[in-house]
């Protein structure tokens, strides 16, 4: 630790130093608030930027500086990054990859366009987006749709090594980003859909070769758990922990994939993430608690093995997809300075957590509408610690096969999907982009065919019934307290990341296209801006010759893109409603650009 | 359905129809008329109904009442489809509107695309649907799938979860569960 924290140190007093270690270099890149090294900003995925020449006095000033076409029309996610001067853009399938020249006006340095079998589009649940690459160590990771990995030279584009993570003939393929962790790179797979059996996978950083894999279900030695050393809420998980809790061998096409955000504790030497839905959506099907998908993981990340786990909704029967980002912050409770990990879940709990030992603080619902459980137990004494305890009314598993259970909120898209939240340390605030969304869901007998969806159910969304009509929030939230702070009501879910900034500023995105400014203390909306077409990318903010800019990708789609071009209909509320709810497709059309902003001179 | 098989035979144009009849009740039989699609009730093998042409067809009740292998066509649909085509067959930018295509597409080659996919391949634009022809999940039900994204077309059915639906018919069942093992 103290020889990662000096190299560090150095590497900053050294300014340019080439770094020796992937961590180091990372730590450097992201620790240079002027750059954007990786998706989520920071290890930490605060999505926080020391920058603040944008304030929230100026703010309203804000201008287009310049824009780029990436080319492609699908829904783009994640967002550029800015290192040593240079901007790497991503695009959805075909996962182009631009490296332009901020010292020359956006001149494309080089470009990186894989050849990939455009089979793999047919397999991809929701879209063929991706949420970006990362850099390290003179490199730029990339995860293709195909599960290809890349590393390219991010002075040249130059392919350095490449590697194939998944099958997308078995449904195995990728929308997520990497995260590069000491000498190996941490990669993910999607596929929750087609029942793939969810893993990640480390690759040495410099060959691409597989240096661990950890299944989310199955053996213990395929999971990398240590019956006695792995914990759940202070008590070892014990022997076949996955497999005592499937019926069968339903394991191997169970799902808990790992499509979502990454981050990494340097002190604790863990990495975090979360497993998705159990396949398939019918919980009838599959009998037991289908550890441990639905679960927040903290791996060494030299070895992979857990150290503790949290299964957030045992014997998922909402598709309440567990991918999350983990965001690592220190924060006083009860007088107290924890190390916290905070997960805004599918679910619609927030959950704080300690990240070192996986205890659980606060699990409170960040959306009043969520009702499908009361409370999660907090009682330690409890046989339902750490359980979400489900109202009969909304259970899919109770109501049993093909009946329809309604008015379940939240819909399968969440409280809150991918889209990830960002952490002021100046507020103590979180800033989650919400959806309020609810649902019927009638779940049925499936039969398993590789490589074809293996879904189960079918439902409706709709508007959170009594509130105001609108499908999202964007929320400032206490997660020591597990309390709303404030809650602006939007439209549409709000599927772009956040971006908080030292300038008291927070930024977001929204489907019909606007990137918003807020005030950080009240939510009070300071600018707003319509892009050339709906945004479910992440703001991202950078520095170059002493300006500081903000970047947005536009291009609609997505699972939201598609869910609510046609808008949404309330079948409870009888015919008359019918087409009452404004479409998306009324707002904004398909198309990929880049717009950077900043404050003129 | 209130469409009478001769009225829905006679090849008029929607114009004449408009014509001839005033009735709501005939609405649907103009707008199917005006669209080629012959969607009236022809014949009834216990587990479904077709048309004249023994292509699978739909029935909907004076009060609302779909059939139950229409019904079983939303909940297929809402599982398997609505993720690209979206939600009640109304479309979406990653994939046509189903509701629309079925009045344009014959029957048969429905059941071809189903079972073995389309690409639509360019440089900014890539329409790919992939071959369902080994899902039992999506098999088992494209007739199904069918006249209920026809109910959706005609206009027969609107937008949502059908309020009423009859039961499972017993033959439907046996034919379900020798398809799905």
């Amino acid at each position: 630790m103290n020889h990662m924290k000096m190299g560090l140190v150095t590497s900053l007093l050294m300014s340019a130093a080439v770094p020796v270690l992937a961590n180091e270099s990372v730590l450097t890149a992201t620790a240079d608030s002027k750059q954007w090294a990786i998706q989520t900003g920071d290890y930490a995925n605060t999505r926080y930027s020391e920058l603040a020449q944008i304030t929230k006095e100026n703010v309203g000033d804000l201008q287009v500086a310049w824009t780029f076409s990436t080319g492609v029309l699908r829904g783009h996610e994640g967002s550029p990054l800015v290192v040593d001067g240079i901007m790497y853009v991503h695009t959805p399938y075909p996962n182009n990859v631009f490296a332009l020249d901020l010292a020359n006006d956006g001149k494309i340095l080089w470009r990186y366009t894989p050849q990939q079998n455009p089979d793999v589009i047919g397999v991809m649940c929701c879209d063929t987006v991706n949420r970006g690459v990362a850099y390290a160590d003179g490199m730029i990771f990339l995860h293709q749709a195909d599960t290809t990995v890349v590393a390219l030279d991010s002075k040249t584009g130059e392919v350095k090594w490449s590697v194939v993570n998944g099958d997308p003939a078995k449904g195995e393929t990728n929308t997520a980003t990497v995260m590069p962790v000491k000498d190996k790179l941490i990669v993910g797979i999607s596929g929750g859909e087609f029942g793939v059996r969810g893993h990640i996978t480390a690759y040495d950083i410099k060959t691409g070769e597989q240096a661990w894999r950890a299944y989310s279900t199955g053996p213990d030695a395929e999971m990398l758990f240590d019956p006695e050393k792995t914990m759940e809420l202070g008590k070892p998980v014990g022997a076949d922990s996955s497999l005592k809790s499937w019926e069968g061998d339903q394991w191997q096409i169970g799902g808990g994939t790992t499509w979502g955000w990454y981050s990494y504790d340097p002190d604790l030497n863990l990495i975090y993430y979360g497993t998705g839905n159990p396949s398939t959506w019918n919980p009838s099907q599959r009998p037991g608690d289908n550890k441990w998908s639905m679960t927040i993981m903290a791996r060494d990340a030299d070895t992979g093995v857990a150290k503790w786990v949290y299964q957030k909704t045992p014997h998922d029967e909402w598709d309440f997809d567990g991918v999350n980002e983990n965001i690592l912050v220190d924060q006083e409770i009860d007088g107290e300075m924890r190390k916290l990990l905070v997960n805004f879940d599918r679910n619609g709990f927030g959950y704080t957590l300690d990240r070192e030992t996986g205890e659980l603080l606060v699990a409170k619902k960040y959306d009043p509408a969520v009702n499908w459980a009361t409370e999660v137990v907090m009682d330690p004494e409890s046989d339902q610690y750490g359980r979400p305890q489900v109202v009969a009314e909304y259970s899919t598993e109770q109501n049993g096969e093909d009946t329809n259970s309604t008015g379940i909120c939240p819909a399968a898209l969440g409280s809150k999907d991918q889209q990830p939240a960002a952490f002021s340390p100046k507020t103590g605030l979180f800033y989650v982009p919400t959806n309020h969304v609810c649902m019927d869901y009638e779940p049925f007998r499936v039969s398993y065919a590789a490589g074809q969806p293996y879904v189960g159910a079918t439902l409706s969304m709709y508007p959170a019934p009594d509130s105001h009509g609108g499908l999202g929030n964007f929320i400032a939230w206490d997660a020591t307290k597990g309390e709303i702070k404030w809650s602006l009501p939007e439209a549409f879910s709000v599927w772009s990341g956040a971006l908080a900034t030292a300038g008291d500023v927070v930024f977001y995105g929204t489907l019909e296209g606007y990137l918003k400014a807020v005030d950080s203390e009240t939510g009070e909306e300071l600018y707003k801006f319509k892009t050339p077409s709906g945004v479910i990318g992440n703001v991202m903010t950078y520095e170059v010759e002493g300006k500081q800019y903000i970047g947005i990708l536009s291009g609609i789609g997505g699972w939201a893109g598609i869910g609510l071009a046609a808008g949404l209909t309330n079948p409870n509320e009888g015919l008359g409603a019918v087409g009452g709810y404004s479409a998306l497709s009324d707002y904004t059309e398909l198309g990929g650009q880049l717009t950077v902003f900043a404050v003129p001179d | 359905m209130t469409i009478t098989t001769s009225l829905a035979a006679i090849a008029m144009t929607a114009a004449a129809l408009c014509v001839v009849t005033g009735a709501s009740s005939l609405a649907t039989a103009q707008t199917a008329a005006a669209q080629g699609v012959d969607v009236a009730v022809a014949s009834s093998d216990g587990i479904r109904s077709f048309n004249a042409e023994d292509i699978p067809t739909y029935v909907i009740a004076e009060d609302g009442t779909v059939d139950w292998p229409t019904f079983s066509g939303y909940r297929r649909y809402h599982a398997e489809c609505h993720v690209c085509h979206g939600p009640d067959g109304q479309g979406s930018s990653y994939a046509p509107a189903l509701k629309d295509s079925v009045m344009r597409l014959d029957y048969y080659e429905f059941l071809e695309i189903i079972a073995g996919g389309k690409q639509d391949v360019g440089a900014a634009q890539n329409l790919v649907m992939p071959a369902f022809g080994t899902n039992p999940n999506v098999m088992c039900y494209t007739d199904d799938i069918w006249t209920y994204l026809r109910a959706r077309g005609t206009g027969d059915l609107d937008r949502g979860r059908p309020a009423k639906r009859a039961d499972k018919p017993a033959e439907y069942a046996e034919v379900e569960k020798s398809c799905m093992e």
